[in-house]
Order: C-alpha cells, then sequence, then structure tokens
C-alpha cells in the first residue's frame, strides 16, 4: 500500500489543479463578487504552480492508481506545455473579460477544470480514462463559449460545438468499445499486447480504428471533420478562441499518441492510410477556403484546418521522427494562434472585436508595435525563415521525406504557398493599406501587451535558435515507440 | 589567420543588428539620427568586407573564412560560412550597393526613413549571408529571409500598383524555393544526414535523381534570376519599387539565382546539368534575343531597363551551360558588370524621377541641355549596358560568346545578336531621353547632379570604367573557383 500511495506522486500536476479548482470555487462563492482579481490572481497560482510541479517531475516514469495514469517524458513536456499555453490565455484574458462583464471566478475555474482534462488526455494509461479527460475537456469548453449568455452568435458556436463534438465523442466511444470487444481490455498496454496477436487483416479493428481516427480528427479539427470549427472560433469570446486554438491541438495529439500509436500498436498501416486522406483534404480545404475569408477569426479558423493538414503530414510520416516532428508543429502551432488571436484581442475593445481583415487597415500608422509583431506572427504562419513556423514545416517535411513520402512533401510545400498568400493579404492590409479614420482600437491593457509582445517576438527568438525547443519536443517523444 | 576569424559573421550580423537599432531609433526626432546611424552602419559593413578581398588567396578553390559550429544539433544543421572566389566579389557588391542606396536615399525618401533604411540594412546582411552560407538549411533561411525586407520595401515605398506587385514577386521566389526545400531535405537523406553542401556536392546521385533535384533547384533559381518564362514578376517589381528596392533588386538578388547555379546545381548534379544544357541554352538564347526585343518597345523607362535585366541575365546563364573556363568566368565577369551597370541606370532613373515623377520616355527629351553632368555620367552607364569595349559590360559579354564559340558556335552566333539588340534599345532609350532640343517647360526646369549624387553615379562610373579598361584582378580572384568547378561537374556522379 504503501509503495501505491508513493505513486501517486506521478499525478500531483492534475491533484494540485483538481484541488486548487475546488478551492478557487469556495473563494469565489465569499469573496467573488467584490474581489474578482483575487480569483484571478487564484488561477494563475495555480497553474504556474502546477508548471512548477511538473518541472519537478522531469524525468520521473512510470504508472499511477494501478496503471489508469503513466508519467513519461511526453507527460511531462506536452503536461509543461499545455500548461504554459493556458496561462499566456489567463494573462491575455483580464481586461477582455472585465470589459464584457465577464471578468468572473467561474470562467476561470472551467478553465482550470479545461486543463486538468488536457492533463488527463495527456497522461491517460487506460482508454477510458482519456475518454473521461476528453469529456471533461469538451464540457468546460462548451461552457466557456456560451459564457456570454446574451451573445447569440457565442450560444450558436457553442450549440453547433456541443452537438457535432457529442457526436465525435460517440464516435470515438464506439471506436473504444470496438478496442474493448477485440481486446477484453480498457489498459493500452494490455490492448496493444491484444492486437498484436489479433492480427493485421482484422475487418472489426480496422472498424475500430477508423472510428477512433474520426473522432480524433473532428476534435482537431481535420477536414472533413472541420464543419465545427470555423463557426466555433469566430463565434466564441476571443480569450476563449485562443485557448480552443492551443491546448486542445496538443492534448489531442496526446489523445491520439496514446490510443492509436501505444494502444493500436499493430494498426499502423490502417491509421496511416486515413491519414493521408485527412492530410490531402485538409490542406486543401483550409488553404484555399481560407482565401476567401474576410473575417480574420474565421481565416484564422480555416488556417486551423489547413495547419492540422501539415501536422497529420507528422503523423502520415510515422516513426519516431514524425511523431516527434507532429508534436513540435502542435505546439508551435498552438505558440503562433496564441498570438494571432491574442493580437485580435489586444487590439478589440466594447462593441468592436477588430477580427475583421478590414479592421486591421493601416495598423502600422496607428499602432506601429503591434503591425510590427502581426508581421512576425503572419510570417511564421506562413513559414517562413527565420520565423519559429519555418521550422515546424522543415521538420514535418524531413520526416515525411525520410519516409519516402516525396510527392506528398511536395503537395505539401505547394499548399504552404497557397497559405502564404492570405497571410500576405492581412499583412497587405495592415502594412500598405491607409489607415481608417473611424477605427478606434482598445490595446490599452498593458498585461495583455505584454504577453503578446512576449508571445509574438518569441517566435522570432525561437526560429533564431529552434535548438533547445526542438530538442525538448524530440526528446518527449523517445520511447514511445 | 585568427585576425579574419568572424569577419564574414561581422559582415552579416553588423547591418542587421544596426538595422533593428536604425528601426529602434525611428523618425521620431527627424530622421537625421536614423540617416547617420544607417550611414555609419552600412559603412562599417563596407569596411569589415574589404579584409575578406584584401587577405583573399587567390591560389586555392578552397572555402577561406571558414565558420562552422552545431547550430541545430537534432538536425544536424550547422552554422557554416566560407566564401570563394564565386562569392567574394558579391559579397563587397552588396555592401557597396547597400551604401550607396543609403547615400541615395538621404533626400528623396521622406515617408518613414528610418523604416526604409532598417529594410535596406538588414537585407544588406541577409543577402551576404546567402552569398557565404555552407549549409543548406542556413542558405536557405537567408534566402527566404530576405523576401520579408524586400516585400516590405516594395510594399510601402512603392508606386501605385505596389500590393499588386509585392505580392506578386513574394508568391512566385517563395513558390520557386520551397521546391528547393525538398531537394535539400531529399539530399540529406542521401548524403548521410548532412546539410553540408560541400558534402553533398560529393554525394553520389542516381541519373533521375539528378533530373528532379536540378529541375527543383532550376525552379527555384529561374525564377530568382529570372529566366523566361518565369520572369514576368521583374517588370512589376521594378516598376513599382522605390529606386533603391529596383537597385538592390536588379544588382543583387538577381544575382542570387545565378549564384545558386554555381553553388548548387553545376556541383551536385553534373549529370543532369550537362543532360539539360540544350534546355537551358535554349532558354538563355530566348531571354537573350527575345526579352531584347520586348525591351525595344518599352515606354516605360524602368520597365525597359528591368527587360534588359533579363537579357543580360541570359548571357549569365548561357555561360553556365557551355561548361568552358572562359564562358563560367565571362558570365560572372557579366553578373559583376551587370551589378554596376543595372544600379547605376537604375539610380540615373531615380535621379530623373525625383524630379519629374514621371517615368515615361516621352515626357523627356534634350535632357543633356539642362543636366550635362548627368547626361555624360548616363552616357557611360549606357555603353556598358551596351556592352562597348572600355567599360565593364564589353568583358563578361565578350567572353562568354567567345567560350560558347567552340562547343555551339550556333548558339554563340545568336547570342551576338544580342549584342547589336542591346544597343539599339539602349541607345534608342539614350538618345530620346538625352538627346533632341528642349520641347517641355519641366524640362527646361531640371537642375543638373548635386554633390550626393554625382558621389553615387561617379563611383559606379570608375568602377564601370576600371572593370572595362583593366578586368586582370576580377578575373584574378575566380579562376581557381572556376577551375575547381569546372573540375567537378566534368565527373560523373552516377554511382557505377
Amino acid at each position: 500500500m504503501s509503495l501505491a500511495l508513493l505513486h501517486w506522486s506521478f499525478a500531483i500536476p492534475e491533484i494540485w489543479i483538481l484541488a486548487m479548482a475546488c478551492v478557487l470555487l469556495l473563494v469565489d462563492v465569499f469573496w467573488g463578487k467584490h474581489h474578482p482579481d483575487l480569483s484571478f490572481a487564484l488561477a494563475l497560482f495555480s497553474v504556474a504552480g502546477a508548471m512548477l510541479l511538473t518541472w519537478g517531475e522531469m524525468g520521473r516514469t512510470g504508472t499511477t492508481f494501478f496503471g489508469q495514469l503513466q508519467m513519461d517524458p511526453f507527460t511531462n513536456v506536452a503536461g509543461l506545455f499545455v500548461e504554459l499555453l493556458t496561462f499566456l490565455t489567463l494573462l491575455y484574458s483580464r481586461r477582455y473579460l472585465q470589459r464584457r462583464g465577464l471578468y468572473r471566478g467561474e470562467v476561470f475555474v472551467l478553465l482550470l477544470f479545461a486543463l486538468l482534462g488536457a492533463l488527463i488526455l495527456i497522461s491517460g494509461a487506460n482508454v477510458l480514462v482519456l475518454y473521461l479527460g476528453l469529456e471533461l475537456l469538451a464540457l468546460s469548453q462548451y461552457a466557456l463559449i456560451a459564457f456570454q449568455r446574451q451573445n447569440l452568435r457565442a450560444t450558436e458556436a457553442a450549440l453547433k460545438y456541443f452537438i457535432l463534438g457529442a457526436l465525435a465523442s460517440a464516435l470515438l466511444l464506439y471506436g473504444i468499445s470496438l478496442l474493448y470487444g477485440l481486446t477484453g481490455s480498457l489498459d493500452l498496454a494490455r490492448v496493444a499486447e491484444g492486437l498484436i496477436n489479433s492480427g493485421q487483416a482484422n475487418y472489426l479493428l480496422m472498424l475500430a480504428v477508423v472510428f477512433l481516427v474520426a473522432g480524433i480528427a473532428f476534435k482537431l479539427g481535420a477536414a472533413p471533420f472541420h464543419m465545427w470549427l470555423p463557426d466555433t472560433y469566430q463565434g466564441a469570446p476571443t480569450v476563449v478562441t485562443i485557448f480552443l486554438s492551443s491546448v486542445p491541438k496538443i492534448a489531442v495529439f496526446g489523445l491520439f499518441l496514446r490510443i492509436l500509436v501505444e494502444g493500436g500498436y499493430g494498426s499502423l498501416e490502417i491509421w496511416r492510410q486515413i491519414f493521408v486522406a485527412l492530410v490531402v483534404v485538409s490542406l486543401l480545404i483550409g488553404n484555399v477556403v481560407a482565401i476567401a475569408q474576410s473575417n480574420l477569426k474565421r481565416m484564422l479558423a480555416y488556417s486551423t484546418v489547413g495547419n492540422m493538414g501539415f501536422l497529420a503530414l507528422g503523423i502520415v510520416a510515422g516513426g519516431q521522427n514524425g511523431l516527434a516532428s507532429a508534436f513540435f508543429y502542435a505546439v508551435v502551432y498552438a505558440l503562433m494562434a496564441t498570438a494571432a488571436f491574442g493580437l485580435i484581442l489586444y487590439l478589440s475593445r466594447e462593441g468592436f472585436e477588430a477580427e475583421e481583415i478590414a479592421d486591421l487597415r493601416g495598423l502600422v500608422r496607428t499602432r506601429p508595435w503591434s503591425a510590427f509583431l502581426l508581421l512576425l506572427i503572419m510570417f511564421s504562419l506562413a513559414g517562413v525563415p527565420p520565423t519559429i513556423g519555418f521550422y515546424a514545416k522543415l521538420v514535418v517535411f524531413q520526416a515525411l521525406i525520410e519516409a519516402h513520402f516525396l510527392w506528398l512533401a511536395v503537395f505539401g510545400v505547394l499548399m504552404a504557398v497557397v497559405s502564404a498568400f492570405y497571410y500576405l493579404r492581412v499583412l497587405k492590409v495592415a502594412l500598405f493599406d491607409p489607415p481608417a479614420e473611424d477605427l478606434r482600437y482598445g490595446a490599452d491593457d498593458p498585461l495583455a501587451a505584454s504577453t503578446l509582445s512576449v508571445n509574438s517576438l518569441a517566435l522570432l527568438l525561437l526560429g533564431i535558435f529552434p535548438g533547445p525547443m526542438m530538442a525538448i519536443c524530440f526528446h518527449a517523444l523517445q520511447g514511445v515507440l | 589567420m585568427d585576425l579574419h576569424m568572424g569577419l564574414l559573421s561581422a559582415a552579416i550580423w553588423l547591418p542587421i543588428v544596426g538595422g533593428f537599432v536604425v528601426l529602434a531609433v525611428g523618425d521620431r526626432a527627424g530622421s537625421r539620427p536614423a540617416r547617420w546611424l544607417a550611414l555609419v552602419f552600412s559603412l562599417l559593413t563596407l569596411l569589415v568586407t574589404i579584409p575578406l578581398f584584401t587577405g583573399f588567396d587567390t591560389h586555392t578553390a578552397a572555402m577561406q573564412f571558414v565558420e562552422r559550429v552545431p547550430w541545430i544539433p537534432s538536425l544536424h544543421i550547422q552554422y557554416y560560412l566560407g566564401i570563394d572566389g564565386i562569392s567574394l566579389w558579391f559579397i563587397l557588391l552588396t555592401s557597396f550597393l547597400t551604401l550607396l542606396v543609403v547615400i541615395s536615399s538621404w533626400r528623396n525618401v521622406q515617408l518613414r526613413q528610418a523604416q526604409y533604411l532598417a529594410a535596406f540594412l538588414v537585407m544588406d546582411g541577409l543577402m551576404i549571408g546567402v552569398f557565404c552560407a555552407l549549409d543548406a538549411i542556413l542558405f536557405y533561411v537567408f534566402w527566404e529571409a530576405m523576401l520579408i525586407p524586400m516585400f516590405l520595401i516594395i510594399g510601402v515605398w512603392g508606386g501605385p500598383r505596389r500590393v499588386y506587385a509585392t505580392i506578386k514577386f513574394f508568391l512566385y521566389t517563395f513558390l520557386g524555393s520551397v521546391l528547393m526545400l525538398v531537394a535539400f531535405l531529399y539530399l540529406y537523406f542521401h548524403s548521410g544526414d548532412s546539410f553540408d553542401l560541400l558534402t553533398f556536392m560529393k554525394t553520389p546521385l542516381s541519373a533521375a535523381a539528378q533530373i528532379w533535384i536540378f529541375l527543383a533547384f532550376l525552379i527555384a533559381f529561374a525564377v530568382k534570376i529570372p529566366m523566361w518564362p518565369v520572369h514576368t514578376w521583374l517588370p512589376d517589381a521594378h516598376v513599382e519599387a522605390p529606386t533603391g528596392g529596383s537597385v538592390i533588386l536588379a544588382a543583387v538578388m538577381l544575382k542570387m539565382g545565378a549564384y545558386g547555379f554555381l553553388r548548387l546545381s553545376l556541383p551536385i548534379t553534373p549529370d543532369a546539368s550537362h543532360q539539360l544544357a540544350w534546355l537551358m541554352i535554349a532558354l538563355s538564347l530566348v531571354a537573350i534575343v527575345y526579352i531584347a526585343l520586348i525591351a525595344i518597345v518599352q515606354q516605360d523607362m524602368k520597365k525597359l531597363i528591368a527587360y534588359s535585366s533579363i537579357a543580360h541575365m541570359g548571357f549569365v546563364t548561357l555561360g553556365f551551360f557551355v561548361f568552358t573556363q572562359t564562358a563560367i568566368e565571362g558570365a560572372i565577369m557579366q553578373m559583376l558588370s551587370h551589378g554596376f551597370v543595372s544600379a547605376a541606370m537604375f539610380f540615373c532613373v531615380g535621379v530623373l524621377y525625383d524630379r519629374m515623377h514621371t517615368r515615361d520616355i516621352h515626357a523627356y527629351g534634350g535632357v543633356a541641355n539642362v543636366m550635362p553632368i548627368f547626361a555624360s555620367l548616363m552616357m557611360l552607364f549606357a555603353m556598358g549596358n551596351v556592352g562597348l569595349p572600355g567599360t565593364s559590360g564589353f568583358v563578361g559579354e565578350f567572353m562568354v560568346v567567345l567560350g560558347t564559340y567552340g562547343p555551339h558556335p550556333w548558339a554563340a552566333i545568336i547570342a551576338a545578336t544580342g549584342l547589336i539588340t542591346g544597343a539599339a534599345y539602349t541607345l534608342w532609350l539614350f538618345k530620346r531621353v538625352i538627346f533632341g532640343g528642349v520641347t517641355r517647360a519641366e524640362v527646361a526646369a531640371l537642375s543638373d547632379l548635386d554633390g550626393r549624387e554625382v558621389l553615387v553615379l561617379g563611383s559606379l562610373g570608375v568602377l564601370v570604367l576600371l572593370m572595362g579598361l583593366w578586368p586582370a584582378p576580377f578575373l584574378e580572384v575566380v579562376h581557381s573557383s572556376v577551375q575547381h568547378l569546372l573540375s567537378q561537374v566534368s565527373v560523373s556522379k552516377i554511382p557505377s
């Protein structure tokens, strides 16, 4: 029994977040009305604490709670990144929430629960636990999106996301039940063993994998399962969009890694073929439809679809390097997306969301520093060196060519050129067009301003010195296969 | 040698840091501090590059001033710099022309001058980086990063159709280069996990692989040079770009495509180069003949010079793909000479445009009567553009035609007609703008060059004459490297 107690320490960050979420609820009940800053500070403290605790666990491996959760390098590294991204979301959020009357403890509690869900997705070692993590993340997100009750678009976004998300969960659950039927176990290690024995040409296994991939693609937002994504991104309050576009991407990559790579060890060839189709469709739909958008949030949503295509290229490449490159891509994309939506959030004010591309007209005259950051963000998204976005694409293509998918790589780089067009169009509006007289930006929140600056400059600095971050991400995937 | 360590890094990073300093100083306190800072940084960069020339050993083809440190160890990417005789002149050319651009935009740029100068300084460093990178990814990073400042220069400070021109420029070149990246990645796995360009040159490759890699490189470089039929971005970009942008674009950026052929295509895929030489020669001849005819009928001075640039670069690519020492050396001389002459021609157009705000040839006439100094300098550059003996333009074109005559006499004869059409469009332009009576009041009111403009155009004039009258020192530097290159190209890399 003492041994089992000792192993609880592997789940300390999760336990900490859960406990702090409960504390935050209590604090909010007593003091939340008059001291909303207290809840905000407490939320920051919780996430920062979780980062420290995760840092402290670096290098340890093992399982806990009788094999329900596991700890390996991936758990630590991915956990650290999702905590960092939640922390960034919080830093961005304060003024935005205040202005819209949303600066309340519940928002932070929901964010913490969403983070907890993401952490469980990353560390789960049992399919049912993974499913619970996914639902925890998703339910918190539905509530976050609809938090602004009187906002019709937000409500619509939440409803769409909820219905399609529930469908995706059902697909995933069906896949899980088939896996259970095939192997008689929910434990990932046993599932893997069972699958190896069941052999390759197993139609039930194929069916299970198809359902699992469909569910995962839904949650990632890869085409053709992306229908919810543009409406949700556009309708959700921008601060929630920041969260939606960053944390779940890494967490769902964790889900993929646990279920299909560790659990479905024998099914590599099956899911690889499905992912090839996903890649082609995502790259085409995401990048081509993004060109036609006039709303910046919606354009970035379609660009997410395209980016998930690039991420899935790494998955297709498979192997140690392919998966590591996909993980690196997920992290880099999350950083870029936070910066991009962070910029929109920073410029917005009451009654003006700064979400149309035309709202950025002549930004360089009125807000030169923001325009410079926008330049970094857009070139990074387009994958132009010396920004980190380039290295994300580089490692993915490198893995792809290593795995002899030369034509897919050529297709990918051509789509990268297509994507450059709509990113450049944003820059054209912001840098070359004359400024609009009637636009008045919010842009008065020093906290969001400094967060945005650090976040965007990081895209450049990490691009000049990409070595360490790349090494960390590659280290995280060591021993997964 | 220790004295020379870090010279290349200094030449790259000094202007980039300088650019950010200028950007930070900004225009708030007037543009004076930014201008002086930009001048100091560009002058320092030129001074840093001069020891590269004085300390250069012309007897070896090996890389010199080498710097090599791991950059991204997990992907075996290195920060690997070095120069040989082929790259040396272009580094000097780049830093020299950036200095001239800074001087020439002293008063002519009113809008956000600090940012304008900063963009040129940053681009200076990146362009030097392209010419000395010996690691494929490092090369690619500099090559692509360069697009960002140029995108801004054309887009912010350009003419009426600048947005169209700059997006076209960016997408064209971006499309060209991404395929080069795929080729690099392919080579990485075939050279034993290395991005070292010198290793690429020794990697055996099958005939089919060489063809594909050659084509991937070709798209990247053909767009950059530009070669017919992917040249259509250049006239747009030139016409819309501000004077400094046109100068750097024509004088340095076009050379990068040609440099890419020498540094990558020829040594990495020698068999494919031989096999596809017919294609390259044909495309070059089309550029020399057809593009020159197009140049004749242009009404816009900048457009005319832009088309003439394409035609001149045709001689360069022709020279590369006949594989003789004379032709390749001639092509390099042509690149260098075109760097001086086209820069000078664009500066000349800039001088006129600053005064009259039009580039339409018909708006001028009789400029010689009111601007005698300008007229005589422009005549020198026009002669350089024609390729008159005694100017730098002659050396390159003559050597290319001479070197081509041996292996491909017909190609040489067709190329030689380019000298005639070149004379036709240049002299006709010169006649219509400079000679004749003054018929328009605006022209009569023109003032001659001021001291700054004399300095810029005069220094280029000296170089054009120097290179034309005494080309030996210029040739001496490239000799061993070209010899080495030819020996690489003559050996098949197909594994037996």
